[in-house]
């Protein structure tokens, strides 16, 4: 260091006032702003969401369907009906094929170029842009069966869905221990019994976790539904017609100029952010308690 | 006490060959799946290719550069959307690098004790699970009055830099960028505190041995030693607000045009699709798949190039 000097007192104590340890100090604030600003929007949004969305959260919300303009009360019904079920397909189609892949990639092709190959793949799929998933089913189901549904919905969001599940169950099952599938194989279980007997079983806490998670995001995606389920005012009756969901009504009615319906999208807003902080916090949960 | 090929094969044979198939078969029926994922994205890139191609033989390359987008005429350029795009992503890069690895160095270095620490980094993670369509309904009514003041005061100040050169009026390209930029914020922070944390400890010791403060170990050993991850996560953080819709499109005006100010309202090829997706028909449809294509590309890149990035710095950990 160009700037050492002979001791002046022989005190290891820096002197505050040293450019260097001026530097290091001003830095460090620097550092500590930095975490403060991270977190300033994560709590503006919680608090706004919750002081404008609370004062709905009431039975109502949950049991009548979504008012017109210009007309009072109402609720998220069908909206939440919507949810229930594009998430609900979402999640059908994309769990087994998800645990599915993540067994090949964990189980039988670890650590070979093929499982990197995919690997590659599911975490480049995972950045495809939402609405471009929702492009893709648009034109693959929407224009095929000529009708916007509940179903293609749920298959956009399982598009998205799919990479984040392959990626948590492939970690959950590659942290099992090696000598369960051992004693398994040494007690003449064949690949098939192994991994659906031993290892899975093994590896559930970490895979439900992950799909809890996914869930959760799933049900606040909204641009893969836009122009898949499109949206629909009132209840449904089965899976091939239109619908609308939680996250649909949220943005019609945020861009709406009626107050009533802008707290129905507040009111959505939290029932979605509380979604995702309970899953959140119980994922948290899950894996803390595994160590 | 390995068993030799002959045990193995007597102890194979010892069962069924139906059985033995059967187990086969489910290794195969796995790796189809499998090979499925990774399927699932040559047919996006296939399918929404194929539905462009109208627009592509009508238009050609001069889509990207025609900023004329015209449903009575049928005529279709896209460039104030992939302007929009860009320079929205910008802003955000802009705002949230900094912060995002000054969040990284924050929770990867010694500043705090673990208990506080962790709780921190949940926080942080949990801003990125946070709906895109409420970030979206929060900035039209929180962000967007409180983005105004201070867009008016810089406007009446700065007024002659072309960048603040109109008056906001709400919505606009800056609101779009700061809303990215909180959105993509855990981003950065969550993968430069890996490749911050992924540096060799024997790296810090030997730095403070050698009398090193804490940020001269920082900026001399430790960043250098990060920077690729680093800036692996910058790339895919820009692809996220590259392609990120609901935000955006409620914040940022949907106007279809190109101007220098950024207080002016834009779009961005994300919002334009979510705009008139819905209602379009016969060509428009081929453009806004066109359009879509082009956003599939863009992000694509950005993302295989960052996860080739990213991936060199886990190998060699």
């Amino acid at each position: 260091m160009s700037d050492s000097q002979p001791f002046i007192s022989r005190s290891l104590h820096r002197n505050p006032w040293a450019p260097r340890t001026l530097f290091s100090n001003v830095m460090t604030g620097l550092a500590i702003a930095c975490a403060v600003i991270a977190i300033v929007p994560l709590v503006a949004v919680l608090l706004y969401v919750l002081i404008n969305g609370v004062s709905r959260l009431d039975l109502n919300l949950f049991t009548q369907v979504q008012p017109p303009p210009r007309v009072l009360n109402g609720g998220l019904g069908n909206a939440l009906q919507g949810t229930l079920y594009t998430v609900g397909i979402a999640t059908l189609l994309a769990v087994p094929f998800g645990v599915m892949a993540a067994v090949f990639l964990s189980e039988f092709v670890r650590d070979t170029r093929l499982a990197r190959w995919i690997g590659f793949a599911t975490n480049v799929l995972s950045g495809v842009p939402s609405i471009v998933a929702g492009t893709f089913i648009y034109s693959a189901i929407v224009l095929t069966t000529k009708t916007f549904s509940a179903f293609s919905g749920g298959v956009a969001l399982a598009i998205l869905m799919l990479p984040v599940i392959v990626r948590t169950a492939t970690e959950a099952l590659e942290l099992v221990p090696s000598e369960l599938r051992q004693a398994a194989v040494g007690l003449g279980a064949t690949r098939f019994q192994t991994v659906a007997g031993v290892v899975l079983p093994a590896a559930l806490p970490g895979i439900i976790t992950g799909v809890m998670l996914s869930v959760a995001r799933a049900a606040g995606e909204t641009a893969p539904v836009l122009f898949t389920a499109l949206g629909w005012p009132t209840w449904i009756q089965n899976i091939w017609q239109q619908t609308n969901t939680l996250s649909l009504l949220v943005y019609k009615f945020a861009t709406a100029p009626y107050p009533n319906q802008q707290q129905l999208a507040w009111a959505g807003s939290l029932l979605l952010v509380l979604l995702v902080l309970v899953t959140n916090i119980l994922a948290r949960f899950f894996i803390r308690r595994k160590i | 006490m390995a068993l030799s090929n002959q045990q193995v094969s007597e102890i194979k044979r010892a069962r069924s060959p139906l059985a033995r198939q059967l187990d086969n078969g489910f290794v195969w029926l796995t790796g189809l799946f499998a090979v499925g994922v990774a399927l699932v994205l040559v047919a996006i890139a296939i399918r929404v290719g194929w539905e462009a191609l109208p627009a592509i033989q009508q238009f050609g390359v001069g889509f990207l550069t025609s900023s004329r987008w015209d449903p009575v005429e049928d005529i279709y350029g896209a460039l104030p959307q992939i302007y929009g795009t860009l320079v929205s992503s910008l802003i955000a890069l802009l705002i949230a690098m900094p912060i995002g690895i000054g969040v990284a160095i924050f929770l990867s270095e010694d500043f705090l004790p673990n208990k506080i620490q962790r709780p921190i980094v949940f926080m942080v993670e949990l801003l990125a699970a946070i709906p895109s369509v409420v970030y979206g309904l929060w900035g039209i009514f929180v962000l967007i009055p409180i983005l105004r003041n201070m867009g008016v005061a810089l406007n009446a100040g700065l007024g002659w830099i072309p960048l603040f050169s109109t008056r906001p009026t709400g919505p606009g390209m800056y609101v779009a960028g700061v809303i990215l930029a909180i959105m993509i914020l855990p981003i950065i922070a969550a993968i430069s505190r890996d490749a911050l944390v992924a540096v060799p400890p024997e790296l810090r010791q030997a730095s403070y041995g050698l009398g090193a403060t804490r940020w001269e170990t920082l900026f001399k050993v430790i960043l250098p030693a990060a920077f690729s991850g680093i800036v692996g996560g910058i790339m895919l953080a820009m692809g996220r607000a590259m392609g990120e819709t609901m935000a955006t499109t409620m914040v940022i005006g949907n106007a279809n045009k190109i101007n220098p100010s950024l207080f002016d309202q834009g779009s961005t090829i994300a919002s334009l699709l979510a705009n008139q997706f819905a209602e379009a028909s016969g060509l428009q449809i081929s453009s806004l798949m066109y359009a879509a294509f082009v956003l599939f590309l863009i992000t694509l890149i950005v993302n295989v190039l960052a996860e080739l990035v990213v991936r060199r710095v886990r190998m060699k950990v």
